[in-house]
C-alpha cells in the first residue's frame, strides 16, 4: 500500500528535526574537537564567578563626586565594556563614588585597559615645554646636576594676576623648579600629576620624551562630543593622505575653544613671523594627567568642529580619537581592585537548583502520565527533545557568540517547561474534544492540529514578542533571561511542528491508539464520545455544520463513512439538541 | 470508564457541567476588585522589603585570610543584627566578601571585630563600604521601558488577531491583576523584592498573557460559529469556550507550576538557594494567580465590555426568543447563564 499523505507528511517532519539534531550536535561536536568550544555551555558571573573591577575617582583632596559626574561616567565606562562586547557586564555605582564593573569569565586584557582607561580630559595650554625632556642642567664646574627638589620656601603664588590661561606670571619660581626638576618616570605615580583645574600643571607626554609646563583648563573633555579619524582635505577638498583627527565640541566647549584658539594663533602668527618657535602656540590634550598631544594651533577655529593633524598614522588617528572619545569622563578614575568572584552561587546554588529543576520535571513526567497515559509519553519525549536542542543551541551560541548562561536564563530554562508542555497539552485536548464530538482518531488528530496550530502560533507570538522587547529594552540579567525565553519559544514551535504533530499522526494509525485502548490517553468512551465503534453512534449534540466544514479538507476526506453519516445526522439534529448544550 | 478527572473534562465539553464564570461575573470580578485593593492597601500599610541591590548595603572585604570558612562571616553578621541577610563570597582565593543590610556606625564597627577574631587578621585588614541603590535605578528603569513597549505592541498586536481591541483590553487589564497580586503577597509575606524578583515578575507578565490568549483563542472561535445561530448567547459562549479550556487550564497551571515548586519548596527547605528561591516564588504565585485570573477575570471581564454592543445584545435577545419558544428549554442551563 502506498503511503497516504499524513504518513509521508509525518516521515518527511521527523527527517527534517532528525537532520536538525544531527546537524546541531555535529557542528557542536567539531567546534568541541577543532574549534574551542566546551561541552558545557559558558555559565555567567552570578553562576560561575567572574571577575569585579572597582573604581575609584582620583580627586584632589577634599573634593567630592556629584552624582551627575558619576552617572555620566558610568554611562561612558558602559558603552566601552559593551563595546568591547562582553556579555552581561554589568557596571554600577558603589555608594557615592565607586563604580563597580562585573565581568563574566575571565577578563581579557584588552578589555581590561580600556575599562582601565578610565580617564579624565582636559585642554590646557603649554606654557613652557622642553624636548628631550631633562633633569639635570651643566652646572659652572661642567658637571651634570640634577635640579634640586623645589624648596618649599619657593614663591608660589603669581606675583602678578594672570591675565589668561597663557599668562607666564602663571609661573612662579617654585613651579619653575618645580618643573626643571620633574622627572618624566614618575609619571605613573597617579597623585604626582593630579592638578585642580584653575591651576597649572607640570607633566610630560605619554613617551616622556617633553615635558611641560600647562596652563589652566580651559575646555574640559566633557565638552567633547566626538572625535574620528579620518583623512584630512585640503581647503580645496582635496586629499592629502594624511590622517588626522576631528573633534566636535558641544556650544559650551566649542565658545571656550574658540576664544583659545584666537590667543593661541596670535602667538604663532608671531613666532612664525619672527622665524621662532612659541611652545605658547600649543594646546595640550591632557588624558589623566598625561599629554596625549599637544598641536600648534596652525589657524583660528570657529564654530564647533577642528581639526587635529600631525605625524598620524591611521592607526595612531583611530587610537588618539578613540581616546577623545570614550576619555571623556567627567571625573578621573582610579582601580582600587580587581577582583575574581567565586560567587556562592556558583558552588551551591546552580547545583540545588538543579537538583531541584530535576525533582519538578520527574513531578511533571508522572502528572502528564497520570493524565494522559501513554500519551504522556509524548509529552515526556518531546520534553526530552526540547531539552536536547535547547542544549545544542546554548552551547553552539556560546561557543559562537559567547553567549553565558546566567541565573535569570536558568530561570526562563525552567519556565519554558511550562510553556513547552502547554503546547502539547492544547494539542491533545483539542484532538480529545475532536473524539469527543464523535470522529476517529486520524480526523480527530488532523482537525484538532489545526484548531491548536493556531492557538499555539497565537500564544507563542505573544512571548516572542515579550522576549525580543525585554532582550532590546533591558540589560544585564533581564536580558540574559529574555534570551532564553524567546530561544525556547522558538524550539517550542518546531519541535510541536516536527515532532509531537509527526508523532500523533503515526500513532494514529497503530492499533493500540486508533481502537481507543484504555490506556492510549485516547480513548474515545473515557472521553464521552459519540461514535462508539463500528456502527455504533449517537447523535452529537455539538457537531454543528459551519464546525464540520471550517475544519481541514484533510479531516473531511479521512472521514470513514460512519462518521460521515454521524456527522450529517448531528448536524439535522443540531437545532434540536443545540438546546441542551 | 473514564476516571472522574475525565468525565469532569467531558462534562465541561459537552456543557452538561458549567461553571458559571460569565453568568455570575459579577461576583468573580467584586472578589478580584476587592483582592486589588487589599493587595494595593498592604504595601501602603508595610511596605516593600527591598534587597540590598535597591535600597543599598553594607559590604565587608576580609584580605588574605587563611581560612574560608563562609559561616564565621555569616556567625559575625548575625551576632550583631539577628535578622540580616547575608551573602558571602571568596575573592582571589584568599578573601573574603560579605554583603549584608545596611548597618549603623556602631554595628559596623562590631561586625569589623568580629571579623577580625574569627578570621585571625588585624581589623585594619578589613574594608568595609556601603552600597548605593544601584540596580534599582539604573536596571529597573530599562525593564519599565520595555515593559511598556510590550504593553502596547501586545495590545496592538492581539487587537489585530482577535479582530476585536476589547480582548486586548481585558487581557492587560487582567495582567495587571496579576502583577498587583504578586506584589501584594510580597509586601504580605515581606519576602524580599530583588533583581531575580524583578526577573519572575516579568515572566509573570508573560505567561498571564500567554495564558490568556490560549484560552480567547478558544473563545474567538466558538463565538465566531454562535454568531449566526440561536444556540447560545454571546455570554454563554464565552462560557463554554472558557469551561472547554478548563481542562487544558488545569493541566498546565500543575505542570508549569510543579518545577518551580520543586525549586521553590527543595531549594528553601533542604538546600537554601537564594536567588533562584527570589524568582520562584514570584512564578509559583505568579503561575497559580495567572491561570486563575484568565478564567475568573479575563473572560468574565471581557464578555462584559462587549455586553452592550447593539449585534451582541440583539443577537441575545433572538436566541432568548427562540428558547422561549422552543419547548425543550433546558431550565437549568438557562437560569444560570441568563
Amino acid at each position: 500500500m502506498a503511503k497516504t499523505s499524513p504518513v509521508r507528511h509525518a516521515s518527511r517532519s521527523l527527517i527534517w528535526l532528525g537532520v536538525l539534531v544531527v546537524a546541531l550536535a555535529a557542528a557542536l561536536t567539531s567546534g568541541i574537537i577543532w574549534g574551542g568550544a566546551t561541552v558545557a555551555p559558558k555559565l555567567g558571573l552570578d553562576l560561575q564567578g567572574g571577575t569585579e573591577v572597582i573604581l575609584t575617582p582620583a580627586l584632589e583632596h577634599g573634593k567630592q563626586v556629584t552624582s551627575d559626574e558619576l552617572d555620566q561616567a558610568v554611562s561612558i565606562i558602559r558603552q566601552r565594556v559593551d563595546a568591547s562586547g562582553v556579555s552581561e557586564a554589568t557596571v554600577s555605582t558603589q555608594g557615592n563614588s565607586n563604580i563597580v564593573v562585573d565581568v563574566p569569565g575571565r577578563l581579557d586584557d584588552a578589555t581590561k585597559q580600556r575599562i582601565e582607561a578610565s580617564s579624565k580630559m582636559e585642554l590646557r595650554p603649554v606654557l613652557l615645554a622642553q624636548s628631550p625632556a631633562t633633569t639635570s642642567f651643566t652646572g659652572s664646574d661642567g658637571k651634570s646636576t640634577p635640579y634640586p627638589t623645589p624648596a618649599p620656601t619657593l614663591a608660589n603664588t603669581p606675583t602678578a594676576k594672570p591675565t589668561d590661561a597663557s599668562d607666564l606670571s602663571w609661573v612662579t619660581p617654585y613651579l619653575q623648579a618645580k618643573y626643571e626638576a620633574f622627572d618624566c618616570s614618575s609619571l605613573k605615580n597617579a597623585t604626582t600629576n593630579v592638578a585642580p583645574a584653575h591651576e597649572p600643571l607640570v607633566t610630560c607626554d605619554d613617551a616622556g620624551q617633553t615635558k611641560y609646563l600647562l596652563g589652566p583648563v580651559e575646555v574640559e573633555g566633557s565638552d567633547i562630543t566626538n572625535a574620528t579619524a579620518g583623512m584630512i582635505t585640503s581647503s580645496q577638498g582635496v586629499n592629502t593622505g594624511q590622517w588626522g583627527v576631528n573633534l566636535t565640541f558641544n556650544a559650551h566647549g566649542a565658545k571656550a575653544f574658540d576664544k583659545v584658539s584666537q590667543r593661541l594663533n596670535g602667538y604663532y602668527a608671531a613666532a612664525q613671523s619672527a622665524g621662532t618657535n612659541d611652545p605658547r602656540s600649543q594646546f595640550a590634550f591632557v588624558l589623566d594627567g598625561r599629554v596625549l598631544e599637544a598641536p600648534q594651533m596652525q589657524g583660528v577655529i570657529t564654530g564647533n568642529t577642528s581639526q587635529i593633524t600631525g605625524n598620524f598614522t591611521q592607526e595612531s588617528a583611530q587610537t588618539l580619537a578613540n581616546q577623545l572619545k570614550f576619555g571623556a569622563l567627567p571625573v578621573s578614575f582610579k582601580v582600587q581592585s580587581s577582583n575574581t568572584i567565586s560567587a556562592t552561587l556558583g558552588s551551591t546554588q546552580l547545583l540545588s537548583g538543579m537538583i531541584a529543576g530535576a525533582i519538578g520535571l520527574l513531578l511533571v513526567f508522572i502528572y502528564t502520565l497520570f493524565q494522559y497515559r501513554t500519551l504522556g509519553f509524548v509529552t515526556i519525549f518531546s520534553l526530552v527533545i526540547a531539552a536536547a536542542l535547547s542544549y545544542l543551541t546554548i552551547a553552539l551560541l556560546s561557543w559562537q557568540i559567547g553567549y553565558r548562561l546566567s541565573l535569570a536564563g536558568v530561570a526562563g530554562l525552567i519556565v519554558a517547561i511550562g510553556f513547552t508542555a502547554d503546547s502539547f497539552i492544547v494539542y491533545f485536548e483539542r484532538i480529545r474534544d475532536e473524539l469527543r464530538e464523535g470522529r476517529g482518531l486520524e480526523s480527530a488528530v488532523e482537525a484538532g492540529w489545526r484548531r491548536a496550530r493556531r492557538t499555539i502560533y497565537a500564544a507563542k507570538t505573544t512571548n516572542l514578542l515579550a522576549a525580543v522587547v525585554l532582550y532590546i529594552f533591558a540589560v544585564g540579567d533581564v536580558q540574559g533571561f529574555a534570551f532564553t525565553l524567546g530561544l525556547t519559544t522558538v524550539l517550542d514551535v518546531i519541535i510541536v511542528v516536527l515532532f509531537t504533530h509527526p508523532i500523533m499522526q503515526l500513532f494514529a494509525r497503530t492499533e493500540f491508539f486508533a481502537s481507543g485502548h484504555k490506556l492510549s490517553g485516547l480513548d474515545p468512551s473515557a472521553l464521552g464520545a459519540v461514535y462508539r465503534g463500528a456502527g455504533r453512534f449517537r447523535p452529537a449534540p455539538t457537531v454543528g455544520a459551519a464546525k464540520l466544514a471550517s475544519s481541514s479538507r484533510e479531516a473531511a476526506r479521512r472521514q470513514t463513512i460512519a462518521e460521515r453519516k454521524a456527522a450529517e445526522l448531528a448536524a439535522a439534529g443540531d437545532r434540536r439538541n443545540g438546546k441542551d448544550d | 470508564m473514564p476516571s472522574p478527572f475525565q468525565r469532569f473534562g467531558n462534562d465541561l465539553f459537552t456543557g452538561k457541567r458549567s461553571i458559571e464564570f460569565v453568568g455570575r461575573r459579577k461576583l468573580w470580578l467584586g472578589i478580584s476588585a476587592v483582592l486589588m485593593i487589599v493587595c494595593i492597601l498592604i504595601p501602603v500599610v508595610r511596605g516593600f522589603n527591598w534587597g540590598i541591590d535597591f535600597r543599598g548595603g553594607s559590604q565587608f572585604q576580609v584580605a588574605h585570610t587563611s581560612t574560608t570558612d563562609q559561616t564565621i562571616a555569616t556567625d559575625a553578621v548575625r551576632e550583631v543584627k539577628s535578622d540580616a541577610v547575608v551573602q558571602v563570597s571568596v575573592v582571589n582565593g584568599d578573601g573574603i566578601r560579605l554583603t549584608t543590610d545596611q548597618l549603623t556606625t556602631g554595628q559596623t564597627k562590631q561586625v569589623t571585630n568580629k571579623l577580625a577574631a574569627g578570621y585571625g587578621v588585624s581589623a585594619d585588614d578589613i574594608t568595609s563600604s556601603y552600597i548605593g541603590p544601584a540596580w534599582g535605578q539604573d536596571v529597573s528603569r530599562k525593564a519599565l521601558q520595555g515593559l511598556g513597549v510590550f504593553l502596547a505592541l501586545a495590545f496592538i498586536g492581539m487587537a489585530l488577531y482577535f479582530r476585536t481591541w476589547k480582548m486586548s483590553l481585558a487581557a492587560i487589564i487582567t495582567l495587571f491583576h496579576d502583577l498587583i497580586f504578586t506584589a501584594g503577597v510580597y509586601a504580605l509575606t515581606g519576602f524580599e523584592i530583588t533583581p531575580a524578583t524583578v526577573i519572575g515578575f516579568l515572566t509573570i507578565l508573560g505567561y498571564s498573557l500567554y495564558d490568556t490568549v490560549v484560552v480567547f483563542d478558544k473563545v474567538r472561535e466558538n463565538t465566531t460559529e454562535d454568531k449566526d445561530k440561536l444556540t447560545r448567547t454571546f455570554g454563554e459562549s464565552v462560557n463554554l469556550a472558557v469551561n472547554q479550556t478548563l481542562v487544558r487550564s488545569i493541566n498546565t497551571a500543575v505542570i508549569a507550576a510543579l518545577p518551580v515548586a520543586g525549586i521553590l519548596f527543595i531549594g528553601a527547605f533542604v538546600l537554601g538557594a537564594a536567588t533562584l528561591e527570589d524568582i520562584s516564588l514570584s512564578l509559583f504565585v505568579g503561575i497559580l494567580i495567572g491561570t486563575y485570573s484568565t478564567v475568573f477575570v479575563a473572560a468574565p471581564l471581557y464578555s462584559w465590555l462587549r455586553q452592550g454592543e447593539p449585534a451582541i445584545s440583539k443577537h441575545e435577545r433572538r436566541v432568548l426568543a427562540a428558547r422561549a419558544k422552543a419547548p425543550l428549554v433546558d431550565v437549568e442551563n438557562a437560569t444560570a447563564t441568563r
